[in-house]
């Protein structure tokens, strides 16, 4: 049955839901660290376009490189995961087909950041030999 | 129209998307959101070049062949300009956060900024990746 009441009539007085901008907030840090490790990003690809599999484990094996890369990662997957979150609430309406497909884009973003993150570990910490 | 229940009567609906007259702001933010999904393919092709990576310089040696590739070339080139545009565009939006670049000119203008950025930035990036060797 319809309510008479205006939708402003049904939100005043009910509060904020206290968390509500936690996901913009997160969308404008995260932009900020990825503006902050672009420069270092791109450099980094010319290298190791450059080369091969060893210029690549030795570009790894530095603790700077290591690092950046790790928090290139988590910083990229977590930007991406909320902005394909808010184009998959823009297309798809349906409950059947919107929570499957949030569903599906939080685990792709969080099993490609712990791929990504755990081999290039694998790699930064193996011993020398396994060049 | 008089018969017609509250339940059922028809919403004024905002301008369809065909009515609109191109802007270039209405580019950019719709290139924003085609790059940022394109930049999510990005992604996954890093987590796959972390992967192979991790299996050995046969595999890595394979992923690489095909990166350097046409096909892959060219993928590689869109993304190019996918990150450099997505980065300007991302820092217009970041100045209309703090409430800054709203004014139509300097709207219009920033959105010619990033698209440029991106398309000229990436072929002066592939102009020095060719120059180091790296293509």
């Amino acid at each position: 049955m319809a309510s008479f009441r205006t939708p402003l009539g049904r939100a005043l007085g009910a509060g904020s839901a206290k968390r509500g901008v936690g996901h913009f907030i997160g969308q404008r840090v995260s932009a900020v660290a990825l503006l902050l490790l672009a420069g270092w990003a791109v450099w980094s690809v010319l290298v190791l376009a450059r080369g091969d599999y060893g210029t690549a484990v030795i570009w790894l094996r530095s603790p700077i490189n290591a690092a950046l890369v790790a928090l290139l990662a988590i910083a990229a997957f977590y930007h991406m995961q909320i902005g394909m979150r808010v184009v998959i609430e823009d297309y798809f309406e349906a409950r059947g087909t919107r929570a499957p497909l949030l569903i599906a884009n939080l685990f792709l973003c969080w099993a490609g950041a712990a791929l990504t993150i755990i081999c290039l570990l694998k790699v930064a910490f193996g011993d020398a030999g396994a060049v | 129209m008089a018969e017609a229940t509250p339940t059922s009567r028809e919403r004024p609906l905002s301008p369809h998307v065909q009515i609109w007259r191109w802007h270039v702001t209405m580019a950019a933010s719709i290139l924003h959101r085609v790059t940022g999904v394109a930049l999510y393919g990005g992604a996954l092709i890093l987590a796959g070049w972390a992967l192979a990576l991790a299996l050995g310089p046969n595999a890595y040696g394979g992923y690489m062949s095909i990166l350097g590739s046409f096909p892959g070339k060219v993928v590689l080139f869109a993304l190019t300009v996918s990150v450099l545009f997505h980065l300007a565009n991302g820092v217009r939006h970041l100045f209309w956060d703090a409430g800054k670049g709203f004014e139509p000119r300097t709207a219009d203008a920033t959105a010619v900024i990033a698209i440029v950025f991106g398309v000229a930035g990436a072929m002066a990036l592939w102009l020095v990746a060719a120059a180091l060797g790296a293509l």
